[in-house]
């Protein structure tokens, strides 16, 4: 993925300042609870919501265990009617693919050396806009979020709402200081009224929009069988960038494949209820290949693997591929609402980011071995998921992946990777656990040794034990464990 | 009825009162209870931390140590959905390496059997008035693999509207997880003592006089935090809530 | 076929494709994509509606996106549009090639013929639109245009501030999103729309008018009296 984020710390780490930023945990509470309650409702507005799920999750699987067939199909289906598949099995290669295919589209005019963007996680997972840049190419975000980050030269993040760790009084903020050196300056007296601020970004991009020559975007699903893409968004920005330039660039995860058109009928009516809690989000576009006289006039879609593959490989892990991105298991989810998008260190937070990036980076950086802990494994997620993705799950085996190693596929090669660093006391621990908790003599003399010596504990731990009792009291060790009273009271019955 | 306590390791070391309180209450409502002494922990620590092969000899310890008993009943919502849950899991993931079904069929055994207290008593004693007394108001606090992994819906609820003297008050945000977590707890401490203390601030929100879970090693963490905030609300298992009584009180 | 833009991705195909069937080692060689069951048990629609009921749905969950629901008879047509293009202070108002002529007749703003060499800066400068719709979908409050002759190229409904979408009810309107896709053609281009532009950006609460057009008025008119109107013209 992105270099974006290397050298993050890990999760615990980023998540303990971000708990200490008032403002931060202010705004994602108010946020996260504002759309839970609103998906609870939009939910069970459908009585067949399980059995919604339960196909969504099937087409889903049916899809994974045949991709290379859909994608196949894909290519053909896209290719016969007037688009061009190109293929990337890394993030370097997706965007070089890009960078190329704008520079074509400019011709000789440098002038024209700019993109408008319509929101896209796979393009920000390749850090596409930092390698555009390198080559002296402009890409322009358009979603409301997006500009709110890339203006204020932030990170993402939420998946949907990528600028929800930031409140209306500093999105005005942002809008005053730093439109105008990307284009048209917010309005004189702009106040922190949301109506007001859509307006700014409606004029502040809108010459950018009328002006594109190149569109990128990415794409919620793609119909093997028709070559069909699909858009879902809100604002109108992905409209524009799909329907006004004359070449249009679409770079998709490999997974994002359905078979059939009809299978549309499914993720239609779960995406938007789970993601923005609507009916139906306002607008959704659909194209296959090119229209003779309608909207771009030249298309390319450029499949991404950059670790999607060696996520399919692993037999639990595989079901992270389901995932539709709508972004309700970080709305629902007690650690992201305290921790915030940005510990997670990726583009992908969150449950899902936590199984997701471990899984499509590795688990070799200090931030990707921490993210499967990052969880009480409370399953609220898996219960939101639409596609019933068993997080949890994927998040425990995760952890045994970064306790004992083992093989794993990393860049298409099965490799055996070593336990992730730091684990060593723990997993001696564990050990000595496992044989005391097996031999329930010793594990009996252990209590009784306790229960001897426990008016001299201490009230604090030492060592790694402050982490507990820094905030919690310790419990009192009792005289008798349960053991010794059943004995003592019921003798050696059973 | 052949039915065996399975105390857990927390409440076997920590907690030996919710362990008496279930016998005292399953022989009230007739029911004989057995003990294995070969009993010893579910292994959801290890497993939940990533230690899956650790826990392998405890998914068999438990099968062999309540062979014998038709129900085995635990005081705790998370070791039964461990049980249930995980060692499935953990026989099909053996079997799948090539270690035979010997772990798959231990589980197999284990799982139809094991029931969380408040689900033995309702669908298998097919009681909800139990004669408890406990003249307090109490709220009630769901715990995560209580009400997602088993389901144990209003369970705990239906027992705790028929104890004597009992005044439930609601717990807004109730569904949302204490921050407990087992090894979470310590493994993320800021986040876990955020979620601890939003948790508290909702329980004492309530006024009642005490907070009430299926679940110790969550109370634990309520507890503590409660404590050291200097909070009188007092954490109480719903064991021994329902095994108080006029004749014999909570003590 | 398979471009090989940019430099050495021309082996990346058969590369990623040679990855994916190594990851499906487990999957049976013989197992074919019909194998993996998909339990399709959910509702073709939700709930039991008249016809009369689906067009009220379809108005009032309209109405609940911020759209601005009219109803009319065909012969009344004309002058509702009329009426809403000047309340809305339109000095012009861009035409899909197909439009029934009628439609427009009695309309004062000048007309603007959606034209493939026209510029986006071009129709910025248009005031309105008028379309029609392929299909449009009640429980969700959806209008589904798809380049019908009467509806035009994409962009005519995105550019300009103010559009006005005539729904032909009952004919064009279904219950559910299962029947509308059984009605529409994967190889046209398509734009559903529920509602004007809206975004969910700040603070995740939904606030009207971004890019698209802000203003978004829908004419249910009754096609069956259209039918047997005698013609206007």
């Amino acid at each position: 993925m992105s270099g974006t984020y290397l050298g993050m710390p890990a999760f615990p780490k980023a998540a303990q300042d971000a708990v200490r930023n008032e403002t931060l945990r202010g705004n994602l509470r108010h946020a996260t609870h504002t759309i839970r309650d609103k998906r609870a409702k939009a939910v069970a507005e459908l009585a067949d919501w399980d059995r919604l799920r339960t196909a969504g999750k099937d087409i889903k699987d049916r899809t994974l265990r045949h991709l290379d067939r859909y994608l196949l199909q894909l290519e053909e289906a896209v290719t016969a009617a007037g688009g061009t598949v190109h293929w990337a099995a890394d993030a370097e290669e997706a965007n070089r693919i890009v960078t190329y295919l704008v520079k074509a589209a400019g011709g000789s005019d440098s002038e024209q050396r700019e993109v408008v963007k319509v929101k896209s996680m796979a393009t920000q997972e390749i850090g596409l806009n930092v390698a555009l840049e390198a080559e002296g190419i402009a890409a322009y975000e358009t979603d409301l979020a997006e500009l709110i980050v890339q203006l204020g030269e932030d990170r993402p993040s939420h998946i949907l709402v990528p600028a929800i760790h930031r409140n209306r009084g500093e999105i005005r903020d942002i809008f005053e200081e730093k439109m105008g050196s990307w284009g048209r300056p917010a309005p004189a007296g702009l106040t922190d009224n949301p109506a007001e601020l859509a307006e700014a970004a409606r004029v502040h991009l809108r010459e950018k929009f009328l002006r594109a020559k190149v569109g990128v975007s990415g794409a919620n699903f793609m119909v093997a069988e028709t070559g069909t893409l699909v858009v879902v968004e809100s604002e109108g920005n992905g409209r524009m960038c799909l329907t006004l330039p004359e070449t249009l660039i679409s770079v998709v995860g490999i997974e994002k494949v359905v078979p059939t058109w009809q299978d549309l009928e499914v993720f239609l009516q779960t995406l938007p209820r789970s993601s923005t809690a609507e009916r139906m989000n306002p607008y959704t576009s659909m194209w296959t290949g090119t229209t003779d006289g309608d909207g771009p006039q030249t298309f390319h879609l450029v499949l991404l693997d950059n670790g999607r593959t060696d996520t399919l490989a692993d037999e639990v892990g595989r079901q992270a591929l389901r995932c539709i991105r709508c972004s309700a298991c970080l709305n629902v989810c007690p650690v992201y609402e305290r921790a915030g998008g940005h510990a997670y260190g990726s583009v992908y937070p969150g449950p899902i980011g936590a199984i997701l990036s471990p899984q499509l980076r590795g688990t070799g950086s200090e931030v990707d071995a921490s993210l499967p802990y990052a969880s009480s494994l409370c399953g609220a997620c898996y219960d939101v998921c639409p596609v019933a993705i068993d997080i949890p799950e994927v998040l425990v085996h995760l952890r045994e992946r970064v306790v004992e190693g083992g093989e794993v596929t990393r860049n298409g090669e099965r490799v055996t990777i070593k336990p992730a660093k730091g684990h060593a006391v723990e997993r001696a621990a564990m050990r000595a656990a496992r044989w005391a908790l097996d031999h329930p003599g010793a594990l009996r003399a252990g209590q009784r040794l306790a229960s001897r010596t426990r008016r001299i504990h201490p009230k604090r731990l030492p060592g790694p034990g402050r982490a507990w009792s820094d905030t919690r009291t310790l419990p009192e060790m009792p005289a008798e464990s349960f053991r010794d009273w059943w004995q003592r009271t019921r003798g050696g019955a059973q | 009825m052949r039915v065996a306590l399975f105390v857990t390791c927390v409440n076997d070391t920590l907690y030996p009162h919710t362990g008496q309180a279930v016998v005292r209450l399953l022989e009230r409502l007739g029911v004989e209870v057995g003990f294995p002494q070969a009993q010893s922990c579910c292994g959801q620590p290890q497993f939940n931390t990533g230690y899956r092969h650790e826990t392998e000899p405890l998914v068999r310890r438990f099968d062999t140590a309540f062979q014998e008993y038709e129900y085995v009943v635990t005081p705790s919502g998370s070791c039964a959905a461990m049980v249930r849950d995980n060692y499935p899991r953990i026989g099909a993931r053996a079997a799948a390496e090539g270690r035979g079904q010997a772990l798959a069929e231990a589980a197999a055994r284990s799982v139809p059997k094991t029931y969380e207290l408040t689900e033995f008593l309702v669908d298998v004693l097919g009681v909800t008035d139990v004669g408890a007394y406990f003249p307090h108001s109490v709220t009630y606090h769901p715990t995560c693999h209580g009400l997602r992994m088993l389901g144990l819906r209003d369970r705990p609820r239906r027992l705790l509207e028929q104890v004597k003297g009992l005044e439930l008050r609601e717990l807004p945000g109730a569904e949302e997880c204490c921050g407990f977590g087992g090894t979470f707890a310590v493994k993320n401490p800021a986040v876990s003592a955020a979620m601890g203390a939003d948790k508290v601030r909702d329980i004492v929100g309530t006024g009642a006089e005490a907070v009430c879970t299926v679940d110790n090693s969550c109370l634990m963490h309520i507890g503590g935090t409660l404590a050291k905030l200097g909070c009188t609300v007092r954490p109480v298992h719903i064991a021994e809530i329902l095994a108080a009584t006029e004749e014999e009180p909570y003590a | 076929m398979s471009s090989s833009s940019g430099s050495k991705s021309s082996g990346s195909r058969e590369r990623v494709l040679a990855r994916v069937r190594r990851a499906l080692a487990d999957v049976p060689r013989d197992e074919r994509p019909q194998d993996v069951r998909v339990e399709r048990g959910y509702l073709r629609v939700h709930g039991d509606r008249t016809t009369e009921q689906t067009v009220e749905l379809l108005a009032e969950n309209l109405a609940d996106y911020r759209a601005l629901v009219h109803r009319v008879d065909a012969a009344g047509l004309p002058r509702l549009l009329k009426r809403l293009l000047a309340a809305h202070g339109s000095q012009s108002v861009l035409v899909p090639p197909g439009l029934p002529p009628r439609w427009l007749a009695a309309a004062d703003p000048a007309l603007v013929p959606d034209r493939e060499a026209d510029t986006a800066y071009e129709l910025d400068t248009v005031d309105s639109v008028v379309t029609g719709c392929a299909v449009a979908i009640a429980e969700t409050g959806t209008l589904v245009l798809d380049g019908g002759p009467d509806q035009g190229r994409r962009r005519i409904t995105l550019v300009p501030d103010h559009h006005i979408c005539v729904v032909r009810v009952p004919d064009q309107v279904v219950g559910s999103v299962p029947e509308a896709l059984e009605r529409l053609d994967p190889g046209r281009p398509q734009t559903w729309i529920s509602g004007p532009s809206a975004t969910s950006d700040i603070e995740l609460n939904r606030v009207e008018g971004v890019h698209g057009p802000r203003m978004l008025e829908v004419i249910l008119v009754d096609d069956r009296a259209e039918g047997q109107a005698p013609s206007m013209r």
